[in-house]
């Protein structure tokens, strides 16, 4: 589905150059829910916008459903970690969920019928008609969600979306992501600096190292389908593979030598 | 925001009402009473009592008066002020969303914007004569400034993720500029309008001062000349009246079209 290959970039600005990715190749099955996780400042950002087709890459290529992405895709929606600037304060909810659809071309009443179930779906159905500073900062990342889904994309790009929510509402977002990916089938790309998010969240997890950025490690998630904060989170399993990739990223930090990136086995049990 | 918050009880927000209409209306009281006491007795024929004023107000603005002197001039004023919104505006977004136009227009309109707008009314005249053509050019010339320059800031200041939320989602072209670029510098354009409004009074005056056989400035003029003291102080009266009455009109419009942006700022300020 989506296939990452030799991708490489660099930032070029006055007089100085900084290669924020090196080198990664990974590639993101159809209907797969993959988390990118690696140190902070670790181009994670970048990788994700030449994957959305924000960013133009040095070297190297992101192809997504066998065509070349150089370009925003049509089939992909992106959610933006800064929901605050990401919606549009000027537009109610309703209008900025149904703006990318107007865009796409849809009869008002397919765009209406979409953009109500989509904020269904996030559990915002009343909120159609609030502007989004009038909502809180968990209900506007829900919005940003909404706005995605009703956009119908095949891929959903997600840069670090509840970093800047409370404990509590960001375990209700992972749910809801979980629970939307479930029902609705779409590839997920989701990236954070929160390990244990990832591991709850994914189904494979790619750990990157420091910048400039290669992939660490890729493992797979065997942890039931099925998950909750509760039992999910205290299952000897959940903590196995959290500590593991706790102990990749530290040694990314450090700068250990990296062991060639490929398809790791994930740790005994 | 303005009103009673919320559960106060109903005595209590009448108060406030009662209290904030005290808080406007005091300095103006103020200030006509003084001019009222210190004027009453004048015998200087350049400053008349306040009583000769306004009882001549009424002689004065007569309905034919409001018809052929004051409805021409503010005719103008809208003409002009429009034509001016229209041009800047438009002239902004294609000057603030390309960096190379950018680039090349900036030191000129640096430039044109420093030159008194004043002083372009001989040269208007030169060409545009001396009829309506030529006092709505001089007070478009004049307004159109501040609405340009503000609004390329407003467009240059688009928020990046708004920007790339807009890309992401094939939100393009003429969609991009109605939806995001034009209302997110919306809060600018307006500063630059208000800006241009208190210009465009001035302009209109001036330009009938010049050469014109109507409106409020030839008016003025015309009393002068004519040592009706009386009469041109309330022409004085009805333009800072006029002045009064556009800035509130301007000022209903935009908590209209910016209503969203006040409640922003108050979201954020809680």
């Amino acid at each position: 589905m989506l296939d990452v290959r030799g991708l490489r970039k660099v930032y070029e600005g006055s007089g100085r150059r900084t290669e924020a990715v090196r080198d990664l190749t990974f590639t993101v099955g159809a209907g797969e829910l993959v988390c990118l996780v690696g140190p902070s400042g670790c181009g994670k950002t970048t990788l994700l916008k030449c994957v959305g087709g924000l960013l133009a890459p040095t070297a190297g290529e992101v192809t997504l459903a066998g065509r070349k992405v150089d370009g925003p895709p049509p089939g992909t929606a992106f959610v933006f970690q800064e929901y605050g600037r990401s919606l549009f304060p000027w537009m109610r909810v309703g209008a900025n969920v149904e703006l990318p659809l107007k865009q796409k071309g849809l009869g008002t009443s397919r765009r209406r019928e979409l953009v109500a179930d989509a904020l269904e779906s996030v559990g915002l159905a009343d909120a159609a008609g609030a502007y989004p500073w009038q909502l809180s900062g968990g209900m506007q990342q829900r919005v940003a969600i909404a706005r995605a889904l009703a956009y119908e994309p095949d891929v959903l790009l997600m840069d670090e979306p509840f970093a800047a929510v409370d404990a509590q509402t960001r375990a209700d977002l992972e749910d809801l992501v979980r629970g939307l990916w479930r029902e609705r089938g779409i590839t997920v790309l989701f990236v954070t600096h929160d390990i244990d998010e990832a591991v709850y969240l994914g189904e494979r997890v790619i750990v990157l190292s420091s910048s400039p950025t290669v992939v660490q490690e890729q493992l797979e998630v065997d942890l039931p389908l099925e998950r909750d904060q509760l039992s999910t989170r205290v299952a000897p399993r959940f903590a196995e593979l959290r500590t593991h990739v706790y102990e990749r990223i530290q040694a990314a930090k450090r700068g250990a030598a990296t062991r060639p990136a490929g398809t790791d086995a994930p740790p005994p049990r | 925001m303005t009103g009673a918050p919320p559960g106060r009880p109903k005595s209590s927000a009448w108060r406030h009402v009662v209290l904030r209409l005290v808080f406007v209306l005091a300095l103006p009281v103020v200030l006509v009473t003084v001019w009222w006491v210190a004027s009453d007795g004048s015998e200087d024929v350049y400053w008349p009592p306040l009583r000769t004023i306004v009882s001549a107000f009424p002689d004065v603005w007569t309905g034919e008066r409001w018809r052929g002197d004051v409805l021409p001039s503010v005719l103008r004023l809208a003409a002009g002020y429009g034509l001016a919104a229209v041009a800047g505006v438009a002239l902004g977004l294609l000057v603030g969303s390309h960096r190379r136009v950018r680039a090349v227009c900036e030191p000129v309109l640096e430039f044109l914007r420093a030159v008194p707008p004043p002083v372009l009314v001989p040269v208007i005249m030169l060409f545009a004569g001396i009829g309506d053509t030529m006092k709505i050019v001089v007070i478009a010339s004049g307004c159109v400034w501040p609405v340009l320059l503000n609004t390329v800031e407003g467009v240059r200041a688009l928020d990046p993720v708004a920007a790339e939320t807009a890309r992401s989602y094939g939100v393009t072209g003429v969609a991009r500029l109605k939806d995001v670029v034009l209302p997110s510098a919306g809060p600018q354009i307006f500063a630059g309008l208000r800006q241009a409004l208190s210009i465009g009074i001035i302009l209109m005056v001036i330009s009938e001062m010049f050469a014109a056989s109507n409106g409020l400035g030839f008016t003025i003029v015309q009393f002068q000349r004519g040592f009706a003291i009386p009469g041109m102080w309330t022409g004085i009266l009805l333009l800072g009246l006029l002045g009064f009455a556009l800035s509130v009109l301007f000022r209903l419009v935009e908590r209209r079209v910016l209503g969203w942006y006040h409640g922003l700022r108050a979201a954020t300020r809680r």
